[in-house]
């Protein structure tokens, strides 16, 4: 492995740390409850990317199949999450119309 | 050469998933800040993705690698839209531009 592509190497895992960090503080602070779940969406996107660094850092492909399901299961949790906000908020609207 | 190209998708892609989180911190409500997060995560994820592929140069991982990326293309703008639903119908409280007046005049 060259010099430059070991630098470009540790130069985006600390990049894509930070980026999961940003995202953690919008989590945190988010104002309501969308917020926070686009802010774990960008974190499970930089997550798998994390994973594809991984796999080059380490010389292992195994870790492109992490990075696969874990996009799957993103995804999954992306939609439930959005469908429960969806749901909650016709519930409450529903029992304060009564 | 191959690991030339490898280390400019994996700066090119680190780079833009940080611009992608200071926009999903900076911006002002959750429909901008999707604007950010989304796109610039799959075009983040997506290149770091091709450089681990550019690295390996193996058909059997590349071949991996496409149907990651193709997911992520698939997902990504589903995913974008049921939040986007979900945060319109919660009726979160959205951005008031104050230089839109001027606009309309």
């Amino acid at each position: 492995m060259s010099q430059f592509l070991s630098f470009a190497l540790e130069a985006s895992f600390a990049l894509v740390v930070l980026s999961v960090v940003l995202a953690f503080i919008r989590l945190a602070k988010g104002p309501s409850l969308p917020d926070r779940v686009v802010a774990l969406d960008m974190m499970t996107v930089a997550i798998v990317a994390f994973c594809g660094l991984a796999a080059i850092r380490y010389e292992t492909a195994a870790f492109l199949d992490v990075a696969l399901v874990l996009a799957l299961v993103g995804f999954l949790a992306t939609v439930a999450l959005a469908r429960f906000a969806e749901r909650n908020t016709a519930r409450t609207k529903e029992s304060t119309n009564e | 050469m191959s690991e030339w190209i490898t280390a400019l998708l994996l700066l090119i892609g680190g780079v833009f998933a940080v611009i992608g989180s200071i926009g999903l911190l900076r911006l002002p409500d959750v429909l901008i800040r999707m604007h950010a997060s989304t796109k610039i995560g799959t075009l983040a994820c997506g290149l770091i993705i091709a450089g681990s592929a550019v690295f390996f140069a193996d058909a059997q991982i590349t071949i991996r690698v496409i149907a990651i990326i193709l997911f992520l293309l698939l997902t990504a703008p589903i995913a974008a839209h049921m939040i986007g639903r979900a945060a319109v119908s919660t009726g979160v409280k959205l951005w008031e531009n104050k230089t839109q007046g001027q606009l309309d005049e």
